[in-house]
């Protein structure tokens, strides 16, 4: 075996890996239910926001839902990063997704590459969705090149700060009947996060628990592309801190990075067919 | 291999030659699974010598990895993909590996007619039948031209018909392709149909390696005379060793015997006994002294007993 085929071996799982996100994000769109949970959120959040008509946010006349609206992509940003390859891997862990991807020459690396590409683009497709409230509050938005430039770089900051998170806290989940727990801690974080209200108006020890975690960081990223200039007097410090945001974002990026295989490897080298079978029959048996 | 303090499979050793179909056959718990998935490198040992393919599954590359077949029993992984769509996804691993001597992979169209499935190449997983999933299964496992493939008690769960469409594809992939086969069963009847040698796994130990007809030899020493004498019907039981030598005795001491008639117990009298021991000393403690159902296996004490049954 020479280096070569080695590096092309790679490089074919990587393309491969291509066409499974591709092709897991295809199947995703055609399924009713996938479809339904996509188009929910963005009903909700215009109800949010069709509620908050006539609010503004304190201290100053600007709607409060135009300043919802921002945090609620941040927000879509970390939770799809978040919750999403987790959960997934549990469960492809328990039906043997993953053995079939161990089973396969470098299979783990195209089983990667095609999840983060299919949580990348379906993840762009529920910000897609959020154009529905968008319709509400669009009158107040700032929308220009500028927008759509910060909105892309938050994206991809914000895919690499909570994918790599995600699937390492998926490898420690011990079955997928577990990743209830991911959306129950996911919510108790968007508390504090200045999504709903601003984090000025909560206690100042609950805005730094806020602060270390992405969601507040991404929903500020998000604000600070699509609300005017001014409305930064609102936040912490007055200021957008666009470069803190980056910097914070980039820290759990190199975190994830660092945990992600580790904890990913450790998992993969345990699964064989007697686990995959193990679970299988406690499903039969206990219906989950 | 070890678990904890208790050994799983002790003395397990034996080899397998290229275009060879081997059966582990053993009742359950008997380390078939352990055995084959120390051998995919899908578990380690803990002690031992293990080379498959020229290599130690447990520190092997990927380039390997693409000469094995692996055959799982899918349950609900990838269903929302098409069978088309997810053999090509798979093939495109294997390309590079690809030689002068092995095409790899195979055509993925050739392969889905070959398992009979050309019907539904374009149907979703999750929508086949159980036989029609488990010739997936195979699909999949050979995607790559492996030269050695592993199947794990592949025909679990299936109706007789299923069953013999399963056994006719594995006879094509040792015949047409030279592909070596390991699987695993407790079934002997499908061990005596598919494999050239069975290698039989009782307690993590091998009691017998070799084809059907060697291991009904090896492992079946109990054999019955009957006989008639004196207007009586006589049955004799010999659990160890040659019946000749009885016959010879009984012949030269009874000038009146008619009727005389050697049989040997068949290979699956044998091996359901063990079956049926494997099964009663599960719930029992293993002690020094091993006074479980024994029926007659290698390893026991002669003994002979005579009996008289009224003709």
């Amino acid at each position: 075996m020479t280096t070569t085929t080695r590096t092309d071996a790679r490089w074919a799982a990587v393309r491969a890996g291509l066409s499974r996100g591709w092709l897991e994000t295809k199947y995703s769109l055609r399924e009713p239910g996938d479809l339904v949970w996509n188009l929910a959120f963005p009903i909700i959040y215009l109800v949010v926001l069709l509620f908050m008509q006539g609010s503004t946010v304190p201290g100053t006349d600007f709607a409060l839902g135009a300043m919802v609206l921002p945090s609620l992509v941040g927000m879509s940003i970390g939770f799809g990063g978040l919750t999403g390859p987790a959960s997934t891997i549990a469960v492809d862990r328990e039906d043997g997704t993953l053995l079939r991807a161990k089973a396969t020459p470098n299979g783990m690396i195209g089983y990667l590459v095609g999840k983060i590409l299919m949580f990348a683009l379906t993840t762009a497709v529920s910000l897609v969705a959020l154009i529905i409230p968008a319709f509400a509050v669009a009158g107040d938005l700032r929308l220009d090149v500028r927008t759509f430039v910060l909105l892309v770089l938050i994206f991809l900051f914000g895919m690499l700060a909570t994918v790599p998170i995600s699937v390492a806290l998926g490898s420690l989940l011990k079955r997928a009947s577990q990743t209830g727990l991911l959306f129950l801690g996911s919510m108790l974080l968007i508390v504090p996060s200045g999504i709903f209200y601003p984090i000025t108006a909560l206690p100042e020890w609950l805005q730094w628990v806020g602060q270390v975690f992405p969601y507040y960081w991404l929903g500020l990223g998000a604000r600070s592309a699509m609300l005017p200039e001014s409305m930064a007097s609102v936040e912490i410090g007055e200021s957008w801190r666009t470069a803190e945001m980056f910097a914070v974002l980039g820290v759990w990026a190199v975190l994830g990075m660092v945990l992600a295989p580790i904890v990913l490897r450790r998992m993969a080298r345990r699964e064989s067919g007697s686990t995959v079978a193990a679970a299988r029959e406690r499903y039969m048996s206990q219906g989950y | 291999m070890r678990y904890g303090t208790k050994d799983v499979l002790t003395g397990v050793s034996f080899e397998a030659h290229r275009g060879e179909v081997l059966a582990l056959l053993g009742p359950n718990g008997a380390g078939k699974t352990t055995t084959i998935e120390i051998l995919e490198g899908f578990r380690m040992r803990s002690a031992g010598e293990v080379l498959v393919l020229g290599q130690d599954p447990a520190h092997a590359d990927e380039a390997w990895r693409a000469r094995l077949g692996v055959v799982l029993q899918s349950w609900r992984d990838h269903g929302r993909w098409q069978v088309r769509e997810l053999l090509a996804y798979l093939a495109r691993f294997y390309v590079p590996y690809s030689t002068p001597e092995v095409t790899r992979p195979w055509d993925v169209d050739e392969l889905i007619r070959m398992v009979g499935l050309a019907e539904h190449a374009n149907a979703k997983v999750q929508n086949l039948s159980g036989g029609q999933r488990r010739r997936l299964d195979v699909a999949i496992g050979i995607v790559g031209r492996p030269e050695l493939v592993f199947l794990d008690e592949p025909t679990a769960g299936f109706d007789p018909h299923a069953r013999r469409e399963f056994h006719d594809l594995v006879h094509r992939l040792a015949d047409f392709e030279n592909t070596t086969i390991l699987l695993t069963t407790h079934d002997l009847d499908e061990a005596e149909k598919l494999a050239d040698r069975i290698i039989v796994l009782d307690g993590g130990t091998i009691v017998a390696n070799g084809s059907a007809e060697q291991l009904a030899r090896e492992l079946t020493t109990q054999a019955e005379v009957r006989w008639t004498s004196g207007g009586r019907r006589h049955v004799h039981a010999v659990t160890e060793g040659d019946p000749t030598g009885f016959v010879r005795g009984l012949l030269a001491r009874d000038q009146e015997v008619t009727e005389l008639e050697v049989k040997r117990a068949s290979l699956e009298d044998t091996y359901m006994s063990l079956v049926h021991r494997a099964e009663t000393s599960g719930a029992e403690t293993s002690g020094p002294d091993k006074n479980t159902a024994d029926a007659g296996g290698p390893g026991q004490a002669p003994s002979e007993r005579t009996e008289e049954v009224q003709s």
